[in-house]
């Protein structure tokens, strides 16, 4: 919600007007994304890590795994459990405390591009079924907020979990032994969100944090590796007309294919 | 009592579960003015789902620090009984609530005229008593019709009503079995008079071409349930207008 | 050019009233050349002008309004009064004392405390500040005694009637002194209690038959059945 004018009403006028004529403050295309760096593995504490800088937004996601307990309604998968945090270092309208809307919303998002296209096969992580799983924790850390971070914590989340190492076990009455070895996190789909911006009527991708401040609405798209949506999510105080939406479906598919490739190497 | 899972949600004749045709809205009933104290308010039951919505404002924002200076804040609270759901669900708000309770509110805020009424709030509260799918939904548009009976300046009513894929086919207003069962859930948002999609939401998977057909069924279920909006709306004057005008 | 409704027809928001070079009144708003409704009401057209008496709408402060309002806070410089709007009124201590004011709050709940009702003006009001209020003119301030009805404020025009006339009957009929407030809220004054009910349940119907044909024929007859219903039961006993 555009509560307070971080950016003054000048700088705005001139944003929207350039967008309004198909140009960018930062020189982009309408359909351009930042320069993305990404880099996996850094945190080996954890048993899988990323890190993306997309433009100047910075996001950490790490991935931790543990026994748990399955849920009741499907004994034999493991759990996936999405969580994110605005962290108040990444921002100065972050502040300490519990999860507010947007750190929930932005987990929620990240949460369903991962579930809906059943990108970990859960029922790998099964290790006595009805009684115990294995539980992938994915942490979405926000360490610079400079716009879009559905986009890059989705990104950094799928390269954190194909970054991600189970240790090799085995069970012994009823117990698990940890044996030396590890193996990859079984991945099965890549999952991606575009997320789309609309200013005066005009759509923009990967809005920067001063784009955010002007657009009316925004649309994510999340799309797996055979072009199918899995998860779309609309925010803001806008709207969309049909059209706009159907056309932002092509834009996505071309997108989602284009980010892919930098997240999955080979 | 816990609900069994069925093997097959349609049938080969395209007969749902609960004997509904694919492209068949639930049976709907919605009343307005239901509550004495709140400054607008409506209910509605859409198959087993009874939610009640309520409106206070616009009224002085409290605390002061919250209120903005050229419009109304609005508020909206999505919340489900403890006893809405078969397993009893703690009072608490649940992450899913926290998440609906703000794209409820992004989906009813385009409609509402927030810049007349400057440092105020407008507060919307949606009581799910009993869920049985497409609770967002139906919350949604008994909401608009809470603010509609406020007196609230709307630039159009909201109407919302989910459609997806089930069992291979485009269903429209998934029930919480179909939900949970089948291949996707689109719930989606409206403004009718305006073409405006205020609120829309996927999970599940569906090829680009799938989807569109799927959008394409919640806009005409939205647009069928607009007409229930509209004259559960005047209902209640035209009652009064019959009565003494005999 | 067309218009999409009859006079007079029932509107709920987002439909469609008018396309073309038309002007938009109360309750409307336009979108290119299309002017739409913004409430439920009754759509009314007058020349080229398109409105919509609202069933329904709280009130809205007006420079010049009497409005009725109940002492809600006492400041330092003042009162704050709920007149019935989104906003807070305030009635500085100043529009009533003529001795230059020292700040000494033991001196204001002796004027107006909290729970007070009283009868006001509204001065200034505009986007950026809360209505101030008046009571500096004759028939204005505490009220004593007397009922208080609260009716939703579109219809007040309802309750005064074409020149008055609704009103006036209702006085006639009851024998009651009536103030209107512009927010509606309205004070009765009546010689009985029994009279003061009667002209509450003519305001109620008017609230609720307001968008009706007849409603002063039909308001009258009450008045008078309920009058006869009192006398009689005045006899038996």
């Amino acid at each position: 919600m555009n509560s307070s004018p971080m950016v003054a009403r000048v700088k705005r006028k001139r944003i929207a007007e350039l967008i309004s004529n198909g140009k960018r403050l930062d020189g982009r295309g309408l359909t351009d994304y930042r320069e993305i760096q990404l880099e996996v593995g850094i945190i080996e504490r954890a048993e899988g890590s990323a890190r993306i800088r997309l433009g100047k937004t910075e996001v950490m996601v790490g991935t931790k795994i543990e026994a748990g307990e399955p849920f009741p309604d499907v004994p034999n998968e493991g759990v996936l459990t999405v969580n994110a945090e605005l962290v108040p270092l990444a921002s100065p309208t972050f502040e300490p405390g519990p999860p507010d809307e947007n750190s929930i919303e932005l987990a929620r998002i990240v949460d369903r591009g991962i579930r809906e296209s059943k990108a970990i096969d859960l029922e790998k992580l099964c290790i006595k079924p009805g009684k115990k799983v294995f539980v992938v924790f994915v942490d979405v850390y926000v360490l610079n907020h400079d716009g879009n971070l559905i986009d890059a914590s989705t990104m950094a989340a799928l390269a954190a979990l194909l970054n991600t190492k189970m240790f090799n076990y085995e069970v012994e009455e009823g117990e698990i032994k940890v044996k030396p070895g590890y193996t990859p996190l079984p991945i099965r789909n890549y999952p991606i969100a575009v997320t789309f911006a609309k200013i005066n009527d005009k759509i923009i991708v990967d809005p920067w944090l001063e784009e955010e401040e002007v657009m009316e609405t925004r649309l994510t798209m999340t799309m797996d590796k055979d072009g199918k949506i899995c998860a779309i999510q609309k925010g803001g105080y806008g709207y969309f007309t049909v059209q706009q939406i159907l056309e932002a479906t092509k834009i996505a598919h071309e997108k989602t294919e284009e980010l892919r490739k930098l997240v999955v190497k080979g | 009592m816990p609900q069994k899972k069925p093997e097959k949600l349609i049938e080969e004749n395209d007969v749902r579960i609960d004997g509904r045709k694919l492209d068949e809205l639930r049976p709907v009933k919605i009343e307005v003015g239901v509550l004495a104290n709140a400054d607008g308010s409506a209910y509605i039951e859409q198959g087993k789902n009874k939610i009640l919505a309520a409106v206070y404002g616009p009224k002085e924002v409290h605390p002061r620090h919250l209120a903005l200076p050229d419009r109304a804040v609005l508020r909206c609270r999505y919340h489900m009984a403890p006893f809405s759901v078969e397993e009893r669900k703690s009072p608490a708000p649940s992450r899913r609530e926290i998440e609906l309770s703000k794209v409820i509110r992004e989906a009813l805020e385009p409609s509402v005229f927030v810049e007349y009424y400057p440092r105020t709030s407008i507060d919307i509260f949606i009581e799910v008593l009993q869920a049985d799918g497409g609770t967002r939904c139906a919350g949604l548009t008994v909401a608009s019709l809470a603010l509609a009976d406020g007196g609230i300046p709307m630039r159009d009513l909201v109407v919302a009503c989910a459609a997806g894929k089930v069992d291979g086919r485009f269903v429209l207003d998934l029930s919480d079995l179909e939900d949970k069962g089948g291949e996707a859930d689109v719930p989606l948002a409206l403004m009718p008079n305006l073409n405006a999609i205020t609120l829309l939401q996927m999970d599940g998977s569906l090829m680009i071409d799938e989807f569109e057909k799927v959008v394409n069924l919640a806009l005409d279920g939205c647009r069928r349930l607009y007409t229930f909006q509209k004259e559960a709306l005047k209902l209640k004057y035209i009652a009064v207008k019959e009565a003494v005008e005999e | 050019m067309p218009l999409f409704y009859e006079r007079k027809q029932l509107v709920t928001p987002g439909d469609l009233l008018a396309e073309g070079d038309y002007m938009t009144g109360d309750n409307t708003y336009k979108d290119d050349d299309k002017i739409y409704a913004s409430r439920v009401g009754l759509v009314d057209y007058e020349d080229r002008k398109v409105y919509v008496v609202a069933l329904k709408a709280f009130y809205i402060p007006s420079v010049g309004d009497t409005v009725i309002g109940k002492v809600v806070e006492l400041g330092t410089s003042g009162w704050t009064i709920d007149v019935n709007a989104p906003y807070l009124a305030m009635l500085q201590a100043s529009d009533v004392m003529d001795r230059p004011f020292r700040p000494r709050t033991s001196d204001l709940p002796s004027i107006f405390d909290v729970g007070d009702v009283i009868i006001a003006k509204i001065v200034a009001y505009n986007r950026t500040r809360d209505p101030l209020l008046t009571v500096r003119e004759p028939g204005l301030g505490k009220i004593m005694r007397g009922t208080l009805v609260k009716i939703t404020p579109t219809k007040i025009p309802r309750v005064i009637g074409r020149k008055g006339s609704m009103v006036s009957m209702i006085k006639r009929e009851t024998e009651c002194q009536i103030t209107i407030g512009q927010n509606g809220l309205i004070l009765i004054s009546g010689k009985t209690p029994e009279d003061e009910r009667l002209a509450v349940m003519a305001l109620h119907k008017i609230e609720e038959e307001s968008h009706t044909s007849g409603l002063t024929d039909r308001v009258t007859e009450m008045l008078r059945k309920k009058k006869e219903g009192v006398e009689h039961a005045q006899k038996k006993n």
